[in-house]
């Protein structure tokens, strides 16, 4: 029988608020334990929760960039249970009256385009951490990330594929970067997926029975623990077998899920309004007010690169993957940079070199205009484009500017006739029995000449000068 | 007269004109305390050091004349109101050593008036009670009659102003819990608005009920500690930001034309004959001051006390988990993670609580939500709306506290619903969210106080004053004191 897979993914983003979520303390990350903290982030007897603004912002400007409703009354509500790192014994997030509702998100899978909905966006506060390792007997809580605002985005349950659940986080990843309120870390767990799972014969309209998958924190888990789910699924099903409702756990080292707690031994939160915060109330003003921060987004900025730059679809995508690459890439065609070349450039030497060193384009010393300056000295015939590569691996190492690094090390290209000629003379002197292979009609000799030629001159001579007087002395003309 | 007996404004007064010190004040406080504290019980944790070394604190601002307008006097606070580095314990064996790493909001405000905190009185444990019997540390006794109880849950700080062991006292009040007590005691107790006064410190029994109130020997006092109490707070988002008016100053104005309801509901069967009658003379004398009563109907007032059980308990059931053993508070020994939570709440919670937090969790559970919260959530819509409509044709509302005198003590422990019936006249007030009153309007054939309930519209706490002003200048029930 032919399957189809039925996933909703959950997607947890950890908001770049400086204080937490219902108090003032910080929220940076990798302070000492417990140093973040006051009576009301521990859940001391007889304190209160205050909502932060600015984090209502994020979730509202979230929801404006995904194309949510935003709900002009919301609530916050407890989630009850008992856990070391809960120091309340609940969690404050929304229950019936989220933010945000009925969002949409298009992501391009196999060269066409997808429409996933949004069932809701809400906010709530994250746990603490339980720490098991040089504890003994017993376990320590960090309750440093208590309380740190959370964003918690749930999709209708419209993909199907492994590869759509990726697209999709990725799509989300960017554009909760592009608005600046989700670093979209998933190593270090600041973007967090669960994914709901079940498969259906083709053809049918009633979903199967689901699970939940858990812990996969990169987009290449996440395809993968789809991947080894939904064959799992069919595998039970073609024997017979019957799925059952549960969480599972995906074991990245192990490349499997495996079950963690069973629908039985599913918690009853039993959520209710919480009492010690007031309702949101959000006007059209405030909304108003939000929507002029928002940046121009991936899905737009890619469509005018095609149409302004002129960019190619692949191209276009790369660099709007990122706010800071987009925005890299405009500033140097702004200083004058040709599109094409500036896009060559950066998907290319300037990607090659960000992946080795794992380093994302903000973090790297080169500047927009550094590149403009050397794309400029190639189109005046300063330095070869093999030269060039040089003096960018240089520029971007020590941060210098192009022209200072080609006068340091003398690279300028020799673009003089006469010396050149010298230089041509010289080679073809050395080397009689392949100019005489040469003009019995073997052509691609001139490859080997031109690049005796550049490695006698350090790589300096200009090329279209070399192949003219090649060419000129090789045909006998001279 | 005794220093002890004076009341807030006498002390101010005498302090003022240099007749006595702070420190003579506080100490003979003390002096009464150490008296008839074995009779009473009143407190669970004095502070006479520290206490002395306010009343010095407050010397020197009057010595620097920085006027201050409750320097120097000696309040007792319930204890389920934090106190930083003074242990607040909820009653509950699982906070007996719990210190407060900070102050409740309200705290802070009478230290900076150079009031004297001279200690944290007792209290049903996490102020779920009607009697102070639930208390972990002991039961607190009726200066009335020390075989029957003061009320509850601040039975502490009511039986405390009423045996002159403190000049006033702050309470709590989430079902009745100021009031009540302060009618078995024969002591003025007040219920603000929810929002009047911040909740920030206040340990939560039912955040959406409860509120913290004065317990004085008259009115006057209630609003001048009402004045230090009240106001917005940052750290509490449902305290209401509004302009606080001088309470004091509603005081002494005529009460000439004004409507007085009295709810039908409220004069019901099975309510104390000697009660109802005090009420309905109490009544008879506003009505010589030229007030004008109107029989009122309060339709919902029957569906109060089970709305109230199944709202507060399920807050409740929310507000205490957070007592783990994990943080602070007392841990028990477990095996493991599961067994240590189980043996912790076993060993920290008494009977009513574990009770309370057991319906609260079933009320809340999937399956049952619709039924009981949000019904009880609809009803408690219906009941303040009740007061909405009445009070479209009157001022205030006046009904008796409670249906009757203090009970003896064991009377009603083993009877859980007889004792939820004790706050039948004072839960809807806090379903709706208005403020409300009990002043002493006579005593039973036994000597035991009567309280009359005064009950005023949202964030109208100065007309709720000028009419309980008004009678208590025309009585004088609450000059009587009992004899210890």
């Amino acid at each position: 029988m032919q399957y189809e897979a039925v996933i909703g993914l959950e997607i947890h983003a950890q908001l770049l608020t400086e204080s937490k979520m219902f108090c003032g303390c910080s929220t940076k990350f990798g302070s000492e334990p417990n140093t973040q903290t006051c009576p009301v982030c521990i859940g001391m007897p007889g304190v209160l929760p205050v909502a932060n603004k600015r984090a209502i912002e994020c979730v509202i400007k979230t929801g404006l960039a995904v194309n949510c409703k935003i709900a002009p009354f919301s609530r916050f509500a407890r989630k009850n249970y008992f856990y070391p790192d809960l120091p309340k014994g609940y969690q404050i997030s929304q229950y019936e009256l989220p933010i945000c509702e009925h969002g949409l998100v298009e992501i391009i899978v196999n060269g066409s385009t997808k429409k996933i909905g949004l069932t809701r966006i809400h906010l709530e506060e994250d746990a603490g951490k339980n720490i098991h390792e040089g504890a003994g007997d017993y376990s320590f809580v960090d309750l440093n990330r208590a309380g740190t605002p959370l964003m918690e985005i749930v999709t209708e349950p419209d993909i199907r594929s492994p590869q759509e659940a990726a697209e999709f986080v990725k799509k989300l990843r960017a554009i909760v970067r592009y608005l600046g309120v989700c670093d979209g870390n998933m190593e270090q767990g600041s973007l967090r997926c669960d994914a709901n799972v079940s498969i259906r014969p083709v053809g049918q309209e009633e979903l199967g029975t689901k699970t939940e998958i858990k812990n996969m924190n990169s987009f290449k888990f996440i395809e993968k623990a789809l991947d080894y789910e939904i064959k799992r699924q069919i595998k039970i099903l073609n024997e017979g077998g019957r799925i059952v409702q549960e969480t599972r756990l995906w074991h990245s080292n192990r490349g499997i899920t495996e079950s963690m707690r069973s629908k039985e031994e599913a918690h009853d939160y039993r959520y209710f309004p919480d009492p010690d915060l007031v309702p949101v109330d959000v006007d059209n003003a405030w909304i108003e007010q939000i929507r002029l921060q928002i940046v121009e987004l991936p899905d737009s900025r890619r469509q005018r690169f095609i149409t302004q730059y002129g960019l190619p679809e692949q191209d276009a995508d790369l660099l709007t993957s990122e706010r800071a690459m987009a925005e890299w890439f405009e500033e140097a065609v702004k200083l004058g940079g040709d599109p094409k070349s500036v896009s060559n450039w950066m998907m290319g030497e300037l990607m090659k070199m960000l992946n080795e060193e794992n380093k994302l384009i903000e973090e790297c010393a080169l500047k927009p205009e550094q590149l403009v300056g050397l794309i400029k000295l190639i189109d005046k015939g300063v330095i070869s484009g093999k030269i060039a590569k040089t003096v960018f691996e240089e520029m971007y190492k020590t941060g210098k500017d192009a022209d200072r690094i080609v006068k340091e090390k003398g690279l300028v290209q020799v673009s003089d006739e006469s010396e050149i000629e010298k230089v041509v003379d010289d080679i073809l002197q050395k080397n009689p029995k392949e100019m005489e292979r040469f003009r019995a009609g073997e052509e691609k000799l001139l490859g080997f000449f031109a690049g005796q030629i550049m490695k006698a001159t350090k790589g300096k001579a200009n090329p279209k000068i070399v192949n003219e007087l090649l060419r000129k002395k090789l045909s006998g003309t001279s | 007269m005794e220093l002890y007996s004076l009341s807030i404004e006498e002390a101010l007064t005498a302090i003022d004109k240099g007749e006595i010190s702070p420190v003579e004040l506080t100490e003979a406080i003390f002096k009464r305390i150490e008296a008839v504290e074995d009779k009473i019980h009143s407190f669970v944790t004095l502070d006479k050091e520290n206490s002395l070394i306010q009343a010095r604190s407050a010397e020197d601002n009057i010595r620097r004349n920085i006027k201050q307008p409750l320097g120097g006097i000696p309040i007792a606070i319930k204890d389920n109101i934090c106190t930083e580095g003074v242990r607040t314990t909820c009653s509950s064996k699982m906070l007996e050593n719990f210190i407060p790493p900070y102050d409740s909001t309200i705290v802070k405000k009478l230290k900076e008036q150079r009031c004297i905190l001279i200690g944290k009185t007792n209290l049903d444990e996490f102020a779920m009670g009607s009697s102070t019997e639930n208390s972990s540390f002991g039961s607190t006794r009726n200066p009335w009659d020390v075989a029957r109880v003061p009320g509850g849950s601040s039975g502490g700080s009511a039986a405390a102003v009423a045996a002159d062991m403190c000049i006033a006292a702050l309470g709590s009040d989430t079902g009745g819990s100021i009031r009540q007590p302060a009618a078995f005691c024969g002591v003025v107790g007040l219920k603000p608005t929810y929002g009047r006064v911040s909740r920030y410190g206040l340990v939560a029994f039912a955040s959406s009920l409860d509120q913290i109130g004065p317990i004085t020997k008259n009115v006057k006092d209630s609003a001048i500690l009402l004045n230090i109490i009240s106001g917005y707070d940052l750290r509490d988002s449902t305290s209401a930001d509004l302009t606080v008016p001088d309470f004091t100053s509603a005081i002494g104005q005529d009460i000439k034309g004004m409507k007085l309801g009295v709810p039908k509901e409220y004069f019901i069967k099975g309510i104390d004959k000697e009660v109802a009658e005090s009420v309905n003379a109490a009544i008879n004398k506003l009505e010589s001051l030229g007030a004008i009563p109107l029989e009122i109907s309060l339709p919902h007032t029957g569906y109060a006390v089970a709305t109230y059980y199944i709202l507060a308990t399920s807050e409740a059931s929310s507000n205490l988990a957070r007592y783990d053993g994990v943080k602070y508070g007392l841990r028990a020994a477990g095996g493991d993670l599961i067994d240590m939570y189980m043996k912790t709440r076993e060993a920290g919670f008494g009977a009513e609580v574990k009770r309370r937090i057991i319906l609260g969790t079933y009320t809340l559970s999937s399956g049952y939500y619709d039924a009981y919260y949000k019904k009880a959530q609809q009803v408690r819509t219906l009941v303040k709306q009740d007061f909405e409509k009445a009070f479209e044709k009157v001022d205030v509302i006046v009904t008796p506290t409670t249906p009757s005198p203090a009970f003896k003590a064991g009377e009603k422990t083993d009877d859980p619903l007889q004792m939820y019936l004790a706050d039948i006249f004072t839960i809807s007030v806090n379903l709706a969210g208005v403020p409300g009153i009990s002043i002493p309007c006579g005593f039973t054939s036994q000597n035991l106080p009567v309280g009359l309930q005064i009950i005023g519209k949202h964030f109208d706490e100065e007309t709720l004053l000028k009419t309980a002003y008004a009678y208590e200048q025309a009585t004088d029930w609450h000059k009587r004191k009992p004899k210890l």
